[in-house]
């Protein structure tokens, strides 16, 4: 069949990126240009396949009966004690919407990388190829990650995507700034790193108690009703079944690499890296993985009726959409602004899982991450128009810049939004596609968004009226979906905030005045994301959902429950009245009249909460305090007991002591005794030689001398004897 | 009157003593290889004595064939003596055992 010839050569996929990464690093990365291709050719073959098995899937969900769907194909076993461990990788409708999204995004990223990173310009960047084996490194992790049919190989490729995020976000890790408490890259990249390590230990844990329970890390396997069936009857404590910890732990993981509360705080200073990166790992994929997780071992979560795992995956989510927002609003970097939306959407999607809300959750992973590459990389586009802009002014001289340069003074900081105005006029393509990608963030119908976070607030609305089957307390759905309602009037707002700020009214400084459009290869980038941003959500329709076709059959533990996403007329009217009184706010506040000076309007009637808002609640700080101070403290004081007070102080004693001995035993018994036996013995060889030699004549009549009175002292002695 | 034994004996002693006394003292080879010779037929003299006085060994003819096969050895030592000498000589020039010390190398 070659269906099942192409599902069997899955496995290439995330292959022919890591390929591409082999043979920059080894072989091309003296050569930009061909750096370039080897790093398109692994991405667009891995797309080509991706697409092929997405439309193969989706062919074959629709007439395979549920058990079939699944094809997890093992590759090889991995002995471990009385078990093996199938390695191999799997396609099912989940696996094939992934197939769609991330190697097409990561495609257009790719070609936008060569624009961005100056190619063919004076300044091209030092380390151009490292950049391009290193996506094309986390390209194979995200592919790997989700043709993974175990947990084990998924969370190889989960931690290799960690890697690369850490290498990506610190690639200008020379960078320094003036101000010493802005972030560096450096320093980003470790924040990130570390972070995420935190869910990802959770995330450990939680496999490892899988597997003991289960004795199988297999999506399969695990997903088989009798395990489940065990998993939800059995209790790790109390009346907890194991089902809630695991998935809870597992959950934790997700958090880290979602940039869910409270471990968020990596991915607004994840946008020190170059922005390809934050479009790539931190708005369409990475960040997506967490969310894939918990789609993926949905499951377990609702292996237990009414289990507490639901509940916390749902405020998790909700109350992670509104926080973020709400910090969204008062951050003047255009980069931390979209950071702090996809913080807050990748939100939705939790809070859309927390309540059973599958499809739709899935639905605006898929969306989202294109609209979010989509203003990601239209911000890219706009901060490297500033940054030539500000060139071009200051190596031109103009007279009439304005003395300040940057109006709040200081150093010219072309992500400061502050510091642009007017770029619409200056970027068209750039601004307008940036413009479709923010109607498709807010949920303006008929672009993407709105049908996918519609679908969300739908479903909620619909749990609170009818319930679920998953037995979620309905106190959970109206939760979420007001916590919701409020986010979107937030996204809207702030996306207006930034929309207004950055492209409408006059330019604020000489280099937004002088910021020249982009090069083709990075428009045509934001185009295409455009189009599909613009017409994506038409699949997901509710009375017409591809999506809900594909997906509602994922799996036979979960096809009869899986809502349909019913349209509702009224929660579409709310969202879409909330959304547009966002944009109307933003456009009273910032797109009205221009801005007179760099001073947010909001700052004066919000007073304090502003700051609040801007200092992102002082997350940071507390954690500083109440965390990484103690557990540095904890640090020094375990190296001081360590190094310079109780162990090292023994060791070095025992070794002083020993040393002491040994000196000790070579003056008092080696030299005179040992040494003495072994260089008299010698002494005493050589003097008697000495001695002995001068009886050596060579005369023979010495010899018969000596035999002649030896035989008279015998013969004296024979005599005397007898 | 008959001699008696002890004469010989002192007479075959004294002999012997020249032999060696000439065997340790001379430095010319060939007076060695002479003081040899003394020795040797002091061992003679002996030899012939105790036969001729010892009565258990009067029947026999030990004494004399010993005599004999000494006299023999003697000869064929004077003549690879001499032939030893010669070489030496022919090689150094000298009959002069001092000089001839090679048996220390």
């Amino acid at each position: 069949m070659t269906a099942n010839l192409f599902f069997n050569l899955t496995w290439l996929i995330p292959l022919f990126p890591l390929a591409a990464f082999a043979i920059i690093v080894l072989w091309t990365n003296r050569n930009q240009l061909l750096s370039t291709w080897v790093a398109w050719i692994g991405i667009g073959l891995a797309w080509i396949l991706g697409w092929l098995i997405f439309w193969l899937a989706g062919y074959h969900a629709k007439y395979l009966t549920a058990p079939v769907e699944n094809f997890p194909v093992p590759l090889f076993s991995i002995p471990t004690g009385s078990t093996e461990l199938q390695v191999g990788f799997q396609v099912d409708t989940l696996t094939g919407l992934m197939l769609f999204m991330v190697p097409f995004v990561c495609l257009m990223i790719f070609i936008y990388s060569k624009g961005y990173m100056n190619y063919g310009t004076k300044a091209v960047d030092s380390r151009y190829s490292r950049f391009f084996a290193y996506i094309s490194l986390f390209a194979c992790g995200m592919l790997g990650l989700v043709v993974s049919d175990n947990l084990v190989t998924l969370l190889i490729f989960w931690e290799v995507m960690g890697l690369c995020s850490y290498l990506l976000i610190g690639f200008w890790f020379e960078k320094k700034y003036a101000d010493p408490n802005r972030i560096t890259p450096k320093q980003a990249g470790l924040k990130a790193f570390l972070t995420t390590r935190i869910g990802d230990i959770l995330m450990l844990a939680g496999m490892l108690l899988l597997y003991t329970q289960t004795g199988t890390l297999t999506f399969k396997e695990i997903f088989s009703s009798e395990v489940l069936e065990k998993l939800a009857t059995t209790y790790a404590f109390g009346q907890v079944p194991w089902a809630t910890v695991i998935a809870i732990l597992i959950f934790g993981g997700a958090v880290g690499k979602s940039a869910q509360f409270p471990l968020h705080i990596w991915l607004p200073d994840a946008m020190e890296g170059p922005t390809p990166v934050s479009a790539l790992i931190h708005a369409a994929t990475m960040v997506s993985a967490g969310v894939y997780l918990v789609a993926r071992i949905i499951p377990l979560f609702v292996a237990v009726e009414g289990g507490t795992q639901l509940a916390v995956v749902a405020f998790i989510g909700a109350f992670t959409a509104l926080f973020s927002g709400t910090m969204a609003i008062a951050q003047n970097d255009i980069k931390r602004v979209l950071a702090y939306s996809t913080i807050s959407q990748l939100g939705f999607m939790f809070a859309a899982l927390g309540i059973g809300a599958y499809v739709a959750a899935v639905f605006h992973l898929i969306t989202h991450a294109f609209f979010k590459a989509l203003l990601f990389l239209g911000s890219g586009s706009v901060i490297h128009g500033v940054e030539h802009g500000h060139h071009h002014t200051a190596h031109e001289g103009h007279g009439h810049e304005s003395p300040e340069g940057d109006l709040r003074g200081g150093e010219f900081d072309a992500n400061d939004m502050m510091n642009m105005g007017g770029l619409l006029r200056r970027m068209p393509a750039t601004g307008w596609a940036f413009i479709v990608g923010a109607l498709a963030l807010t949920g303006i119908f008929p672009w993407a968004g709105f049908w996918s976070k519609d679908e969300i607030l739908a479903d909620a609305w619909n749990a609170f009226m009818h319930g679920t089957e998953f037995g979620v307390a309905k106190f959970w759905p109206i939760f979420v979906w007001a916590m919701l309602i409020v986010a979107a009037l937030l996204t809207a707002f702030y996306t207006a905030r930034l929309v207004f700020l950055t492209f409408a009214g006059r330019p604020r400084t000489e280099a937004a005045h002088h910021a020249p459009e982009s090069v083709p290869s990075m428009t045509w980038p934001l185009i295409i994301l455009a189009i599909f941003s613009t017409f994506l959500g038409l699949f997901g329709m509710p009375w017409a959902s591809q999506v809900y076709n594909l997906l509602g059959k994922y799996s036979t533990i979960l096809g009869e429950h899986i809502p349909h996403g019913e349209f509702n007329a009224l929660v579409a009217g709310i969202s879409l009245f909330v959304a547009a009184l966002g944009w109307l706010f933003g456009w009273l506040l910032y797109g009205r009249k221009p801005l007179a000076a760099a001073v947010d309007p909001l700052e004066k009637p919000l007073g304090p909460v502003y700051t609040l808002f801007k200092n992102r609640y002082y997350i940071d700080q507390i954690y500083q305090k109440v965390i990484i101070r103690p557990v540095i403290g904890l640090a020094s004081a375990a190296y001081a007991f360590d190094d310079r007070i109780v162990i090292d102080p023994i060791v070095d004693g025992v070794g002083r002591f020993g040393r002491w001995l040994s000196e000790f035993l070579k003056k008092a018994v080696d030299n005179p005794i040992v040494d003495g036996a072994v260089n008299g013995v010698g002494r005493a060889t050589a003097w008697s030689g000495e001695f002995m030699r001068a009886t050596q004549t060579g005369q023979i009549q010495n010899y018969l001398l000596v035999a002649v009175v030896t035989v008279l002292l015998l013969l004296i002695l024979f005599i005397v004897r007898s | 009157m008959q001699v008696p034994l002890s004469w010989y004996l002192v007479v075959a002693a004294a002999l012997f003593c020249i032999g060696l006394y000439g065997v340790l003292s001379r430095r010319n080879a060939i007076g060695i290889l002479m003081g040899v010779e003394l020795m040797l037929n002091a061992v003679n003299v002996n030899l012939i004595a105790f036969w001729r006085y010892v009565e258990v060994v009067q029947a026999s003819v030990a004494g004399q064939v010993f005599a004999i096969i000494v006299i023999t050895v003697a000869a064929a030592e004077a003549a690879v003596g001499l032939a030893l000498i010669i070489a030496i000589y022919r090689s150094r020039r000298t009959v002069d055992v001092t000089e001839a010390d090679q048996l220390k190398l």
